[in-house]
């Protein structure tokens, strides 16, 4: 049980990527923000000019470089700027959905949104409720993983230099 | 290696924006500042009052001279608002404009976040991906594209008529098209107009007609747009003509035909006159009507049911125009520009049913009343009411369908004037005590609130209170045979039962019903409330999201003749700015296929729904053509083996930005 | 008489294939015996590893090791190697790649031991015995190499050079590798030493992919008649090609089935699965998510079909377990 007086250890965050697709959900970001929506500081928005655009490279990435949960927001059905990229999105996110729990990474640290242009305040709302949601499930915290895996070989790369320099010597 | 200018050595210069006290009161800029300059490549990190006044950019500019910079990131607003305003600056300090990146610290932080700590982290976040993505910058050049001169409008009521009078006077072709068989919209519909009380149809009808015979004009009345194709300046439209079955090049609106029709009377309410009167099966909705051609109904002809009518219409025509064999027709146009002027509908009043509209005969429609007091309406202008009484008090309740959380919660703008209008005339028409029921008085324009004044010297009285009801339950013996209105008199404190022969409904403004399906065709968005959405409230308030498309009048928003004529003339203006530069600057994020590295899986020309990629059968390898691609990168995604790439976004540049946001190092300067 | 250059091959986690590889040179295997002297061989050749630490850093020419990394030993023999060799190749998929031992990575480590000493249908050990690292029976210590948490591409062990990739890689390639290396007109380093196109340029049946192919549903290769001329993915079954280096010929296709992602992907490619399965997605005919799903649904395990190879070296790496695992 974590309690209060937990020393050293900064209270964690979330971090939260979000590839918005220019037309719809940045577009609807800046409406926040022109309205001045207070959300979570939790999420950093990477602007593309569709959802098609989202390449699943670039969520595994992000989550291997230390992302607790990554959001991707597009037009509605039917809106698309350029007529189809949030369905390619759509079909995408589907699969790498599944693909990802066989990876052993939680269903909602991974959403793709439909928020047009005017729905502002889905924006806060989504982003409040996902950083509520990642915080919930704790750090996924790869990067950190990474290292710990690797830690296996530090030790023995330890016992070979030291056999090494008996040789040597 | 990264194929960067000056020796290959990235140099960047950082600036970040303190937008008055719009970011720096969240954000700390110096310390963003002094963090960036830590990082590689940085050779200028500095903060400044306003990026975008003239002494930010010169700073810019300077810079890039001084210290050879050949990257440049800006932290400051959204790239949707001053992106083009920097690369410019960029440009003019001899750098190509695509070494340039923003930063959004205004909308995506200072503005929603209230934590100084974490807004700074998130800021020094964001600008650390900047840096890192501008290591992958290109030189790129600025597409142009050339603008087809011709102008589809698409609306026939003032905004459009006005629109296209303007663009036509400036010597552009116009197409306008018009779903109705006349244009004139709801403003032929009205009587008089406020606050100067002009007769709408006098100050309509001129301009209507001259529409009609511009040599600059094609009007397409019952027309509609069926299909739109193509991009900013080469726009490929196809508009259905629908059958109107008078040949138009030979009617002459003499309306003989109509006259003859074996229908002696009418018996279809009047689309025109809101049901309020009949029409025959062959008719002119209205006697300015532009153009002056009749239209046959088939739903009510009865050669189209039974195909057994004599026919006399066809005999009254000398002039042979009538052609029960008309078919649909599909007009493809090319044009450069559209204007929306597809207007508004009027807020169905049966939706509140407390206040009995359709229930009690004597409640109108503010709408019907325009038509009840116009003199060429269905009771040629004596106000006559459904029980054929004349009324002797009126009700006017303002704000249904407007200001309501059950209904449409915006404000109609037009209600309050319109209202007082009406009530003056009700005045004039009837001497009738009139009443009317307000939440405010919205009077804000010019000459209005006199306008307001003048209506209290008349004499009209003004209830504050929403009403609550109407109905015909008497309680009193003054009240038998009324309508009795039920509102809370806020002024005074008490709730008050005004007993009236006639309720006026105030009905507000909706976006039109297939205003989704419109917007889809166009490739717009809309705001909340389903009007069509501007690019920027303030500073591009008749421009869409999609370059080449402007909007103008109530498909916007609500709004007043003046407001609807001033925003059909800006959105002409426009227009005329892309029609008379000849040519648009594109963004260059186009994909492209590294030939080389291409295996010709095909995979890409199965998802360009643009059909921009195409095989080229010699090399055996994919080909994007730059003119038809929009730059959705979604190829670029879908590309199993990395082949291709689009310009600005490239993978590397996106995962070097993820890499950024997601470092976690601690500041070098603490 | 100057020395023949030295040349040694070691295997680490792998099934023996890419030794059999090295045979499959055939008559080409004479050449290369006659232009190289060969220190190390364990399959074919009687040198130990004490032969092998008493050579001098650096002095083997070229080291190629196939296999994953998932043991001690097998840790401690590559770098071993890496320390005598002035080159060293990844040999084959699983050291390139993690190969089919990768797979293993979708598990963790004790549900693994589990697995094989208690479980497995063809095991009986009421005991639960499991082997201990270091016994000590008649006075005399027998260690045992330690099993670790995931399996390695050899290059997350140790530093290499090259890369022959292929389950296993063809004799053409190693033969144009050997040439190469022994001409001393080295590649830049890092390099694959296989085209960097996906195989779908050198496909047999390429002519025969329709440019609209619309995806309804995934069909595994024995439940139909496959057609021999055409496409695999334009008769539904789920092919790798399009993001898999090629260099192989299409053996595989030509054999009338499907490629499965062995050499794995082109040097601009940062995750084989993930680009594969953003390919096929696309493709999808189904709009919506319910029909979506049902055509997804008939690839029943994503992770072991599109990184069938490659999960070591995957940008996840390994199933997130929340505990160590």
């Amino acid at each position: 049980m974590p309690t209060v007086e937990q020393p050293k250890e900064n209270s964690w965050e979330p971090r939260i990527i979000a590839f918005f697709c220019n037309w719809c959900t940045y577009t609807a970001a800046d409406l926040a923000g022109v309205s001045r929506l207070r959300y979570a500081p939790n999420a950093r928005i990477i602007r593309v000019m569709c959802s098609g655009r989202v390449d699943p490279q670039f969520i595994l990435d992000a989550f291997s470089k230390g992302a607790d949960g990554v959001l991707i927001g597009g037009c509605h059905p039917g809106d698309c700027h350029y007529m189809e990229g949030n369905y390619k999105a759509l079909r995408r996110m589907q699969l790498l959905k599944r693909m990802m729990k066989d990876m052993g990474i939680e269903e909602k640290r991974f959403r793709l949104e439909w928020i047009s242009a005017s729905e502002g305040e889905r924006v806060k709302t989504v982003i409040n409720e996902m950083t509520d949601q990642v915080r919930a499930l704790g750090p996924l915290g790869l990067p950190k993983k990474f290292a710990e895996w690797d830690k296996e070989l530090e030790s023995l790369e330890h016992e070979v230099n030291g056999k090494r320099d008996t040789i040597h010597a | 290696m990264h194929g960067n200018g000056y020796n290959g050595t990235v140099r960047i210069g950082f600036y970040i924006c303190h937008c008055g006290h719009n970011i720096a009161s969240i954000v700390d800029v110096k310390a963003v500042a002094e963090y960036i300059k830590s990082l590689s490549g940085v050779v200028v990190s500095s903060e400044y009052k306003y990026m975008c006044s003239d002494p930010g950019q010169e700073l810019i500019q300077k810079d890039i001279k001084e210290h050879s910079l050949n990257r440049i990131i800006v932290a400051s607003c959204s790239p949707l608002l001053h992106e083009h305003t920097f690369r410019t600056a960029v440009e003019k300090g001899g750098l190509n404009p695509y070494y340039f990146q923003m930063v959004n610290i205004r909308e995506n932080v200072s503005w929603v976040h209230t934590d100084m700590k974490a807004a700074t982290e998130k800021a020094k976040d964001l600008a650390r991906a900047a840096v890192q993505r501008v290591f992958h910058h290109k030189s790129l050049e600025t597409k142009h594209v050339k603008i087809h001169p011709d102008v589809l409008i698409v609306g026939g009521g003032i905004a459009g008529i006005h629109a296209a009078l303007t663009l036509a006077n400036a010597g552009k072709k116009v197409y306008l098209v018009e779903r109705d068989p006349t244009i004139g919209g709801h403003m032929a519909m009205f009587d008089k107009t406020f606050p100067t009380l002009d007769c709408a149809a006098c100050i309509l009808t001129p301009k209507m007609s001259q529409v009609k015979n511009h040599p600059n004009i094609t009007l397409w009345t019952y027309s509609e747009v069926a299909k739109v194709d193509g991009y900013v300046g080469n726009y490929k439209i196809s508009v259905r003509r629908k059958p109107r079955y008078i040949i138009e090049g030979l009617c002459v609106g003499c309306m003989d035909c109509i006259e003859k029709c074996v229908y002696k009377e009418g018996k279809t309410p009047d689309e025109f006159n809101l049901g309020l009167s009949k029409r025959k099966p062959i008719y002119i909705p209205f006697p300015q009507a532009t153009p002056q051609i009749v239209v046959i109904d088939p739903e009510t002809c009865i050669e189209f049911k039974s195909g057994r009518c004599k026919k006399t219409c066809v005999e009254a025509c000398d002039r042979k125009a009538i052609d029960f064999q008309q078919k649909e027709e599909i007009k493809e146009i090319e044009v450069g520009t559209i204007i929306l002027t597809t207007g508004y509908q009027p807020f169905d009043a049966s939706r509140v049913p407390f206040y009995g509209y359709g229930k009690y005969p004597n409640v109108y429609t503010s709408l019907e009343v325009e038509r009840l007091v116009n003199a060429s309406g269905p009771t040629g202008g004596e106000l006559i009411l459904r029980d054929g009484r004349h009324p002797k008090t009126v009700g006017i309740i303002h704000c249904v369908g407007s200001r309501d959380k059950n209904t449409n919660r915006w404000c109609s703008r037009t209600c309050c004037m319109y209202s007082l209008k009406l009530a003056h005339l009700l005045k004039e028409h009837t001497d009738a005590e009139v009443y009317n029921f307000y939440i405010d008085i919205r009077a804000a324009g010019k000459s209005y609130e006199e306008f307001y004044d003048k209506l209290l010297d008349e004499n009209v009285h003004f209830i504050r209170g929403r009403v609550a009801e109407v109905s015909d339950w008497a309680v009193r013996p003054s009240e038998e045979g009324k309508l009795i209105i039920r509102a809370e008199d806020t002024l005074i404190g008490i709730v008050r039962r005004v007993p009236v022969d006639m309720v006026v409904l105030a009905v507000g403004m909706e976006p039109q019903a297939d205003s989704q399906d419109v917007r889809r065709m166009f490739n717009i968005s809309c705001s909340t409330e389903g009007f069509f959405l501007e690019r920027h409230p303030k500073l591009a308030p008749v421009d869409t999201f999609t370059d080449g498309i402007f909007i103008a009048g109530c498909c916007q928003g609500p709004k007043d003749i003046p407001d609807s004529v001033a925003q059909a003339g800006a959105a002409a203006a426009q227009a005329l700015i892309l029609i008379d530069s000849g040519e648009i600057e594109l963004e260059p994020n186009t994909a492209y296929v590294v030939q080389e590295e291409c295996s010709g899986c095909r995979t890409c020309l199965t998802i360009c729904p643009f059909t921009a990629i195409s095989r080229d059968e010699a090399k055996q390898k994919a080909f994007i053509n730059e003119a038809l691609c929009k730059g959705c990168g979604t190829c670029v995604a879908a590309c199993p083996s990395g082949a291709i790439k689009q310009n600005l976004f490239e993978d590397e540049m996106i995962f070097s930005e993820i890499d950024g946001l997601l470092k976690m190092e601690s500041p070098a300067c603490c | 008489m100057p020395d023949k250059p030295k040349v040694a091959f070691y295997w680490c986690a792998s099934c023996g294939g890419c030794e059999e590889s090295v045979v499959d040179l055939a008559e080409s295997i004479l050449d290369v015996v006659a232009a190289v002297d060969i220190v190390m061989w364990p399959v074919a050749m009687d040198f130990k590893k004490k032969d092998v630490e008493a050579m001098a850093d650096g002095s083997i020419l070229v080291s190629l090791v196939n296999g994953a990394v998932r043991t001690s030993e097998q840790e401690e023999m590559a770098k071993l190697m890496r320390k005598k060799s002035k080159l060293i190749i990844a040999y084959g998929s699983c050291a390139h790649t993690g190969g089919i031992p990768g797979l293993a990575n979708q598990f963790g480590r004790e549900e693994l031991l589990r697995y094989i000493y208690e479980e497995s249908p063809s095991t009986v050990n009421p005991q639960k015995t499991r082997p201990e690292l270091k016994v000590i029976a008649n006075g005399s210590t027998v260690t045992l190499p330690n099993f670790f948490n995931i399996v390695r591409a050899l290059d997350q062990v140790i530093d290499v050079d090259y890369y022959l990739p292929g389950c296993p890689p063809t004799p053409k390639l190693l033969k144009q590798a050997l040439e190469v290396l022994l001409s001393g007109k080295l590649p830049e380093k890092g390099a694959v030493l296989a085209p960097d196109i996906a195989l779908c340029d050198e496909c047999p049946k390429k002519d025969t992919k329709p440019s609209d192919l619309k995806f309804t549903e995934f069909k595994r290769p024995h439940w139909m008649q496959i057609d021999p001329k055409v496409c695999l993915l334009a008769q539904g079954i789920l092919c790798m090609g399009p993001a898999t280096r090629g260099g192989c010929e299409g053996v595989c296709i030509s054999g009338n089935m499907p490629c499965t992602g062995c050499f794995g992907p082109p040097s601009r490619i940062k995750d084989q699965g993930a680009k594969i399965l953003s390919a096929l997605a696309s493709q999808v005919e189904a709009k919506d998510e319910k029909g979506i799903d049902e055509t997804l649904a008939t690839i029943p395990d994503p992770v072991g079909t599109f990184y069938r190879y490659g999960l070591p070296v995957s940008l996840l790496r390994r199933k997130n377990f929340n505990s160590t695992g």
